[in-house]
């Protein structure tokens, strides 16, 4: 009987191509609207903490001046590293970074890179693989040994792909450095950034023999990673406050420094994509109601228009059930025919926008299997009415009726 | 030809509205019809004719008294038994043809097996079946806009008769024929009332229509005025 009413139901939609076209039309933006939200805002997300899990996740970075690029502030020293370490609950690790843009030259190539130096533990606190030979050791450091890593985009363009380059001496202004390893490579950073694209030496050696010492307060960064579960901004509030009375910052006066926290950063990110699919979700619902109301009307005029044929099925025969159910089904198949519709129309702007946008496009079984029965529930709900009043129809009146 | 009742009316009567307002469109009905007869029903508008068939065809039911179908009692059943029985027992061919729109005839004749739950093959073979019998299996595909009103009537006879029903109810069948047209689906009637033994029951005003009928009832004020036996079978 069902399968009957699928016909009937089939061969009427095909009869009204154009209405029942206009009709779904509604649903199938709905649908989309609900993946496309969902799945992009899925993907943004999962981008983000792709990014900082690259950083480093419980990263935290203590920078000069009141927010990024605020050149002129105060840079920091091994003391201040030190008295973070001693005095600062819930860190795992801290290391301090230094970074000077040189020409590194091997043989005939060069390029101008990140000349980055630092600690041993820097490796575990910024999240770093290594692919061949070792990270620098904890002695070199102290014994500003001329040794370095370097990232993947380095090796390809000073040695070319595939090279093992570990021994090879590299050469920045004045002092040659031994490559020891390769790190594995991170890709793009949250900038666009490449990530691969650096020389990572003991800061020691940066300030022994390439900069100089200066005043020893030339530490650009410092990379902080907290223990796994404690909270972020306690470290952020210890350090900050550790920092004011280290600088003798008085009650009026602005921070010179600044905080960044990856772990804060995350839910920052999250909960705003978050809020935004949910408020377009709420757009989406609407847009679903509106396209259930729209098949409710096309349905109680197509019960209106059809009440002769309505009356020839009764007279041949007909149960009410069954006008009532070829009447349903014929709602449902509409609003279905609008749910997939709307599920490979959401596709199609995903894939587009997950270039645009650079996230990652993720397949989620779950919202497609609920928009389509959500858009099936849509049909059986707006289209119950408009059946009902078709399947109570007299025959007699109903044949009479022009 | 059979003497077996097929249709017994006892007092039947129907009203409608109530009070004063009320309309007795049927005021007690006695009649006796045989499987096999070719009946016409004739009288003025008004007369109650048109009330007469559609309780015969099991579309309404009546208000009082008791009408017999093959042993059924059907002023005892509710709107889906009675449907039933149409889709069982009865054909019905209409004045305006009542042909789905933008429907093939195919199509048009298989929709009583529809709801019959024959196979698609099976459907085909009878809706075939039947638009052979009624000479227009040329015309298959054509829907209803693209066929003249005598193949229209044509098609609604084949769906009529596609179910095997031993009852046909026809309400003015030729009603929007030309002359020729009607004596081509009188003939048809005809055929199909004595080859293959279908009851007919006829609604009509035109005297020539009823003279193809054995039998001929005149309802006037709600009651049976005249019962003729023309043309009787003892030929």
């Amino acid at each position: 009987m069902i399968f009957n009413a699928l016909l009937i139901a089939i061969r009427e939609i095909r009869r009204n191509l154009t209405r029942s076209f206009l009709t779904v039309i509604g649903i199938v933006i709905g649908v989309a609207a609900v993946i496309t939200m969902v799945t992009l805002g899925r993907g943004a997300t999962a981008s983000v903490k792709d990014q900082i899990s690259k950083m480093g996740s419980n990263l935290l970075i203590l920078r000069p001046g009141e927010g990024w690029g605020s050149w002129g502030a105060p840079q920091f020293t091994m003391t201040d590293v030190d008295a973070i370490r001693d005095q600062v609950p819930g860190i795992s690790g801290i290391a301090p970074f230094i970074r000077t843009n040189v020409p590194a030259v091997y043989q005939e190539n060069d390029r101008a890179t990140d000349v980055q130096g630092t600690t041993a533990n820097y490796f575990k606190i910024a999240n770093w693989n290594i692919a061949l030979g070792r990270f620098f050791t904890e002695e070199e450091v102290k014994e500003a040994a001329p040794v370095c890593v370097i990232g993947e985009t380095i090796r390809k363009e000073l040695f070319g792909e595939g090279v093992d380059p570990i021994g090879c001496k590299i050469r920045a202004k004045s002092i040659s450095f031994e490559v020891v390893g390769v790190t594995a490579p991170k890709g793009q950073g949250g900038m666009a950034d490449d990530l691969d694209d650096n020389i990572i030496t003991p800061y020691t050696t940066i300030q022994l023999r390439l900069t100089g010492r200066g005043d020893g307060r030339n530490i650009n960064q410092i990379m902080i990673s907290a223990m796994d579960g404690y909270p972020g901004v306690n470290i952020v509030a210890d350090v900050s406050a550790l920092m004011r009375e280290r600088r003798g910052i008085g009650q009026n006066e602005q921070d010179n420094f600044n905080v960044f926290d990856s772990q804060q950063l995350a839910e920052v990110v999250s909960s705003s994509t978050q809020i935004m699919t949910s408020l377009l979700s709420w757009v989406a619902g609407v847009s679903l109601l509106v396209g259930g109301i729209g098949i409710m009307n096309i349905m109680l005029v197509s019960v209106t228009e059809r009440t002769r044929e309505i009356g020839i099925r009764l007279a041949i025969g007909a149960r009410a059930r069954e006008v009532l159910l070829q009447f349903l089904v014929e709602a449902v198949t509409l609003s279905c025919i609008g749910g997939i519709s709307g599920i490979i129309l959401a596709y199609g702007v995903c894939i587009m926008f997950a270039k645009e946008v650079g996230a990652p496009f993720i397949f989620d079984l779950k919202i497609n299997v609920i928009a389509f029965v959500f858009s099936a529930a849509i049909g059986i709900v707006f289209g119950f009415m408009p059946a009902r009043r078709a399947a109570g129809l007299d025959p007699i009146e109903a044949l009479r009726h022009e | 030809m059979t003497t077996e009742t097929l249709i017994k009316l006892r007092g039947l009567t129907k009203v409608y509205g109530s009070g004063d307002a009320s309309f007795h469109a049927l005021r007690g009905v006695n009649l006796d019809i045989r499987r096999g007869e070719f009946l016409a029903v004739m009288g003025p508008s008004g007369s109650g004719k048109s009330t007469l068939m559609n309780l015969l065809g099991c579309l309404d039911s009546p208000t009082s008294g008791s009408y017999n179908f093959k042993g059924i009692e059907v002023e005892t059943l509710n709107k889906d038994q009675r449907s039933l029985i149409r889709r069982h027992a009865l054909g019905f061919i209409f004045q305006g043809f009542n042909l789905l729109a933008r429907t093939s005839a195919l199509e048009n004749v298989e929709l009583p097996l529809l709801y019959r739950g024959y196979s698609r093959k099976e459907r085909h073979d009878r809706a075939r079946d039947a638009l052979t019998r009624v000479g227009l299996i040329n015309k298959e595909r054509n829907t209803p806009a693209e066929l003249s009103g005598g193949q229209q009537q044509r098609v609604a006879i084949a769906r009529a008769i596609v179910t095997n029903p031993d009852t046909l109810f026809a309400d003015e069948p030729t009603g929007n024929l030309d002359s020729k047209t009607t004596r081509e689906i009188m003939e048809l009637l005809d055929q199909l009332n004595t080859e293959r033994g279908i009851s007919i029951i006829m609604v009509t005003h035109e005297e020539d229509v009823a003279s193809h009928a054995k039998r001929v009832i005149h309802v006037i004020d709600g009651l049976i005025s005249e019962d003729s036996t023309q043309r009787t079978a003892i030929h």
